[in-house]
């Protein structure tokens, strides 16, 4: 097993750890997923049917509809919000969306964290000082 | 960051509890996106009728008590917060058909909810337009104006159409602006941010409507957070294939600007539009990528349409005026039902103009204060749009998997026929 450990900007404070949910495109939280199930339902996503709840979710930046927030905050109702986000490139809807959601986000990263981390690893993120540890799920 | 002494004030409590909370969500949020400090704002639209999600308000708030509806929704509070009166000029998009609950999700009880948040609403202050197009009626910001605006079609409708300063707010950011009457000074509003750095090179013919929502959807897509400057566009565009633009961009990606050279105000040259063309990438839009576009829109293995919604975002005067004028003399296929959507104002110039009987007389139906992506339909049937973003998101807001785009014109003879012989032209 090996460990990455990438270096970035706090965007929402916090601790986390669990199992990354990797996507190279970008994430809408109204539309992309079923608030109620935690399950991306948006067609032809990349991630479609599977589960971001309790995840740590990685993506390429926030896309979609300013309800955005509207949708992470109902996850956080729920109980099916992500634990922490990592975001290559933050914007205001993942910026808005962690603060309802409370968890902790991080991005510009010194790596892509797209390309560095896979579905499947173990991911610790330290909001607060930009750090994110990944240890591989093979290798 | 810096705050200054009032902001301050408000985060310390000194200005009351809503002004604090308001001030501790909007501070947490700049802090994310990297701000400095605030700028004042008094243009804010928010998103305060929007209940995707009817279960969780009987869930959270069973007494539906407007107050605490507003705390735990908007402010994000679990403590129960008192708004006296929203310091900022603010409008609201409440949207709820008062007449027709059974046609929306949430039937009967989202109809109540919204009636108690509108009331809500009046008493501190916020002007309900009931629209995703603010700009239509009553709220137009004007260039370099500082706003805080939500709906992710009127946000680029105001910077890049109207040379309004807005970042994409969410429902909360906006609320917490409307009270304190600060937005985070970052990103659209400082004037560096705003330059062009895709150039979109438009190599099809831009006249109909359809078209403006194809290279919309296509450029979204595409561009990440990026902002595109279209040139060669052949046709100037009215205020619909703005609007579809706006709207087609900002379902498929995040547009949040974009520039027409020689049409939008800050796109008066090229070079005014890209900051001297330094840095650019470029993007072809030719027939091969409006096909691409077009085929991604159009995901039926039927062609019988059951449902025809028109009006998103909510339709203009001159588009209701359209319709009336090709219903005429026609009359609405047994099998399928027309919904076109619009605001309360157009609607009641519908009304006095006699668009609304000619509609309604052909067997359609006009409706205000309501958006088709939160309908109730039978997940089996068919429906056709001639808005992208419509077709974008009903998939995962109602759950219909078969779905029609194309010009108004295709959808009309679909609501006549019950047929779909709409293609690309």
């Amino acid at each position: 097993m090996s460990t990455i450990v990438l270096k970035g900007r706090k965007v929402h404070g916090g601790l986390a750890e669990g199992e990354a949910m990797v996507t190279r495109g970008g994430f809408a939280g109204f539309g992309s997923f079923d608030v109620h199930t935690g399950v991306v339902v948006e067609l032809g996503h990349e991630l479609v049917g599977k589960n971001i709840s309790g995840k740590i979710l990685v993506f390429r930046s926030g896309k979609g509809s300013s309800a955005w927030s509207i949708g992470a905050q109902a996850s956080r109702f729920t109980g099916n919000s992500p634990k922490a986000l990592i975001v290559k490139k933050s914007n205001p809807q993942v910026a808005l969306g962690v603060v309802v959601m409370r968890i902790p986000a991080i991005t510009d990263l010194d790596e892509d964290p797209t390309e560095v981390i896979s579905t499947g690893d173990w991911v610790k993120v330290d909001a607060e000082r930009g750090l994110v540890e990944i240890t591989k799920e093979k290798g | 960051m810096k705050l200054a002494p009032d902001e301050q004030r408000m985060l310390e409590g000194k200005k009351g509890l809503a002004n604090q909370k308001a001030m501790q969500l909007l501070v947490e949020y700049a802090e994310g996106l990297g701000a400095e400090a605030f700028v004042d704002t008094n243009n804010v639209t928010v998103l305060t009728g929007l209940f995707p999600y009817p279960d969780l308000i009987k869930k959270l708030v069973p007494s539906l008590d407007p107050d605490e509806i507003a705390s735990k929704f908007f402010l994000n509070s679990d403590e129960r917060v008192v708004v006296d009166r929203v310091k900022a000029f603010t409008t609201s998009h409440i949207y709820r058909n008062q007449e027709y609950p059974e046609i929306q999700q949430g039937g009967e009880f989202l109809c109540e909810v919204t009636k108690i948040m509108e009331e809500y609403c009046k008493r501190i202050g916020i002007i309900n337009l009931a629209t995703c197009t603010p700009y239509q009626v009553g709220n137009l910001p004007v260039k370099g104006e500082h706003c805080a605006w939500t709906e992710s079609s009127a946000i680029p409708f105001c910077n890049s159409v109207l040379g309004g300063r807005t970042n994409i707010e969410g429902l909360h950011s906006a609320f917490a602006s409307a009270i304190t009457g600060k937005t985070p000074l970052w990103g659209m509003h400082l004037e560096e941010n705003r330059l062009g750095n895709v150039i979109i090179h438009v190599e099809v013919d831009m006249n109909e409507i359809e078209d403006w929502n194809l290279i919309g959807y296509y450029v979204g897509g595409q561009i990440g957070l990026d902002i595109p400057v279209y040139r060669n566009i052949n046709k100037t565009p009215d205020l619909t294939r703005l609007m579809a633009l706006c709207a087609s961009g900002a379902a498929s990606g995040s547009t949040v600007i974009f520039h027409i050279v020689g049409v939008t105000p800050e796109a008066l040259t090229f070079e005014a539009a890209s900051g001297h063309g330094k840095n650019l990438r470029a993007l072809k839009y030719g027939t091969e990528q409006r096909k691409e576009t077009y085929e991604k829109l159009n995901h039926s293995d039927r062609d019988n349409v059951d449902i025809v919604v028109l009006g998103c975002p909510h339709y203009t005067l001159e588009r209701v005026r359209a319709v009336a004028n090709m219903l005429e003399g026609k009359r609405v296929h047994e099998n399928t039902v027309l919904y076109v959507t619009t605001c309360r104002m157009i609607k009641a110039l519908a009304d006095s103009n006699g668009y609304t009987e000619a509609i309604t007389k052909a067997g359609g139906l006009i409706l205000e204060d309501t958006c088709g992506i939160f309908f109730d339909f039978d997940t089996s049937k068919v429906l056709a749009s001639d808005s992208a973003k419509m077709v974008h998101y009903v998939p995962s807001t109602t759950g219909l998997k078969r779905l029609w785009f194309g010009t108004t014109e295709e959808c009309i003879n679909a609501a006549i026929t019950g047929k779909w012989k709409g293609e690309l032209k």
